[in-house]
């Protein structure tokens, strides 16, 4: 694929060519700066430039949306972010944000109006849907997933959050792989553990860490690979497979990385 | 004789109504103690909302079993409720079956209905019980979950003990007034066999009519006594949930679940450090507490969920801390709530209906830091409950009272909150950097 170019246009770019994106991407901080969730970010924009989708992302003008701080209880600091990003977003015109983060997801599109920012928010679970229906994106080129266990663990900013349940069970029914349900799943999905800025500091005291419970679930289901589309999940998710010992034979992947294998990109 | 019965029964009657009144009066009232939240908006949406699941009991048949088993408790005390006005026309006015001249060859299978109804209930309720007591379904046990300790889980069995006395009471009533009507005596209105109690009646046999008639009077007077007890109890019990899932769920947010409540009082301070506002007049009005601290912090809605909880423990048994054996739970939330609730009643009671401060409050004193820190907001306890109650909102508002008014947070938090202030990322790495992911793949491009 030495022929393919990847191009990762920043907003500041275009607005200087008086030009404006179909999209922005919202990478968000964990796509930015976790090693592990880059990796998801490089797959992500690598299906865009496929795709041929006029994108552009904010870069370094990015900031945190505040959502770890507004569910810790700081208010100040999360208002003081959104501010910050809906002034950025608004002297760019932005209208339509793509983003692979339930969190970043959750708060740009229900929180964000009522502080003056209206934009169309989509999750990227949906957004390749939608790519993978209109065939911009196809699964069949790569690497073969036919007769693979997959199961997916629902994020709680995207399902129970905002309903969003099935759009990225259609992702991954496109890769044709065995798709199972842990016992707990869409409705009663159980969290990863890392929400509500739990991600930021020790558990309480307890008799077990949430993403033990929840791997050993997902390791239940017999799948090879645990599919999350959430960065947090992510992170909870690979923690709690190597405190099992399995990350020889168990694989997490988020959705834009296991659509990039399938599209040999 | 009867002319004492319909003294004494009117007189009960007045007692109950009064005592029910007073209780009502005080419950409303500490609910009104909330902040107000305008929640009459898309009133369609809300009726269909409330028909669906309260009237509907949509959420109930999640668990099918359980469902049919409620909605038989359900139906019957809805429906048996018409019986009652017969029996208080019949109180009131010193008659018998007052309704059956009207209904005529209707009136048995009218009964019969009720019989039925009864029946259901009576074996609904004999299996609550069992599910209590002998099967220890875990999310009821007081040994797994302190909250139930005490009143609470005897509160669960007495109700089920109440209702199973009381069809036992209409069905034995039934039985003794059907062999006074084959045995011809005139005060017992021919009506026809009821379908059930008939089985009953062998029991009869043997009894002197004045003996039977006895054993009529005291099922009828236990039957309508359990009732009025019944009324004085619910307002005291976790049985409130048979009024208020109605407006519980009318009222419930209809926003996206993961959407967060505005604080209003904030934006503005944060647009004048931003320079979007001028600051206007003096001082802007700075509020007098941020967050929640005590039920007068929370909204009304808050408080009217903690009085329809059931503590089923729905919540409870979902929630991602409780079943790794963090203190959190959040039926023990909306438990407190109410007791916390119930407390400030009886203050304002003593106190001709004013709240004195009695130096305790929601935090601390009934909800302990270390429940709210451990919740992860995925709002299973919000999706679980069967009448719409929030827990997870009780929970944001108290910990947005202990990072902000006390300035009480984890020292990790403290860290991230920093982090975001001076790097705009919840972790230490320089703002300049942020970009730097997508080196790799601008070498692609040359």
């Amino acid at each position: 694929m030495a022929e393919l170019t990847y191009k990762v246009p920043t907003m500041a770019e275009m607005a200087a060519v008086n030009e404006s994106p179909e999209v922005l991407f919202w990478v968000g901080c964990a796509g930015s700066f976790d090693d592990r969730y880059k990796k998801v970010t490089v797959a992500f924009v690598k299906i865009l430039n496929k795709a041929g989708i006029k994108f552009a992302v904010l870069g370094t003008e990015e900031s945190c949306t505040g959502d770890p701080a507004r569910r810790a209880g700081n208010e100040f600091t999360f208002q003081m972010l959104a501010m910050s990003n809906i002034q950025v977003l608004d002297m760019y015109g932005v209208k339509k944000i793509v983003t692979a983060c339930p969190h970043c997801f959750n708060t740009l599109k229900n929180e964000y109006p009522e502080l003056g920012g209206n934009y169309e928010v989509i999750h990227h679970s949906e957004y390749l849907q939608q790519l993978i229906r209109e065939g911009r994106v196809r699964t069949e080129k790569g690497q073969e997933f036919k007769g693979k266990k997959i199961t997916f663990h629902d994020s709680c900013y995207l399902g129970r959050a905002n309903d969003i349940y099935e759009a990225p069970r259609h992702v991954l029914e496109s890769l044709d792989a065995d798709l199972v349900e842990m016992k707990r799943c869409r409705t009663k999905g159980l969290c990863c553990g890392a929400g509500g800025g739990q991600m930021f500091k020790e558990p309480e005291p307890g008799k077990k860490d949430i993403n033990i419970e929840r791997i050993e679930e997902a390791l239940q289901t017999g799948a090879d690979t645990i599919a999350v589309a959430c960065p947090f999940c992510m992170v909870m998710m690979t923690d709690g497979i190597k405190n099992k010992e399995k990350e020889d034979s168990v694989k997490i992947y988020d959705l834009a990385e296991l659509i990039a294998q399938a599209d040999g990109l | 004789m009867a002319i004492v019965q319909q003294i004494l029964f009117i007189g009960i009657l007045g007692f109950t109504g009064w005592f029910v009144f007073r209780r009502v009066a005080i419950i409303r009232k500490t609910i009104l103690l909330g902040k107000d939240d305008d929640r009459t908006d898309q009133p369609q949406r809300r009726l269909s909302v409330m028909l669906r699941v309260a009237f509907g009991q949509k959420k109930m048949f999640d668990r099918p079993s359980i469902g049919v088993l409620h909605l038989a408790v359900y139906l019957g005390f809805i429906l048996i409720n018409i019986e009652i006005l017969e029996i208080v026309l019949d109180g009131v006015l010193g008659k018998h079956r007052i309704f059956a001249p009207l209904l005529g060859s209707f009136y048995p299978l009218w009964i019969s209905f009720f019989e039925f109804l009864a029946l259901a209930v009576l074996i609904a309720c004999v299996v609550f019980l069992l599910r209590r007591s002998i099967v220890k379904v875990e999310r009821l046990q007081p040994e797994r979950h302190r909250e139930m300790a005490g009143w609470p889980q005897l509160d669960g069995k007495l109700i089920l003990v109440l209702e199973i006395v009381l069809m036992i009471a209409i069905l034995t009533m039934n039985a003794a007034d059907s062999v006074l009507q084959d045995r011809g005596n005139a005060h017992y209105t021919i009506t026809g066999a009821f379908f059930f109690s008939q089985f009953l009646k062998p029991v009869f046999n043997g009894v002197s009519e004045p003996a039977l008639v006895v054993i009529e009077r005291i099922a009828w007077w236990f039957h309508i006594l359990g009732i009025f007890v019944f009324a004085v109890y619910v307002t005291y019990s976790k049985h409130l949930h048979i009024i208020l899932a109605f407006p519980n769920t009318y009222f419930a947010r209809l926003s996206p679940k993961g959407e967060m409540n505005n604080m209003p009082e904030i934006t503005k301070e944060v647009r004048i450090m931003l320079g979007l506002e001028n600051q206007t007049g003096e001082a802007s009005e700075v509020p007098e507490r941020f967050g929640a601290k005590d039920i007068t912090d929370l909204n009304w809605k808050n408080l009217m969920d903690a009085y329809s909880c059931t503590e089923c423990g729905r919540c409870t048994a979902a929630c991602p801390a409780n079943i790794t054996g963090k203190k959190l739970s959040p039926r023990k939330v909306m438990m407190d709530t109410r007791d916390r609730l119930e407390d400030v009643g009886r203050i304002m009671l003593a106190n001709k209906g004013e709240f004195i401060a009695d130096g305790k409050s929601l935090i601390g004193d009934y909800i302990l830091e270390e429940e709210i820190l451990a919740c992860t907001t995925c709002n299973a306890c919000v999706q679980e409950c069967p009448v719409l109650i929030n827990p997870l909102d009780i929970i944001l508002q108290l910990r947005r009272h202990k990072v902000m008014d006390e300035a009480h947070a984890p020292g990790s938090w403290n860290a991230m909150f920093q982090n975001l202030d001076t790097n705009q990322a919840p972790w230490k790495f320089s703002p300049a950097d942020r970009f730097n992911w997508a080196s790799g793949l601008k070498q692609d491009e040359v």
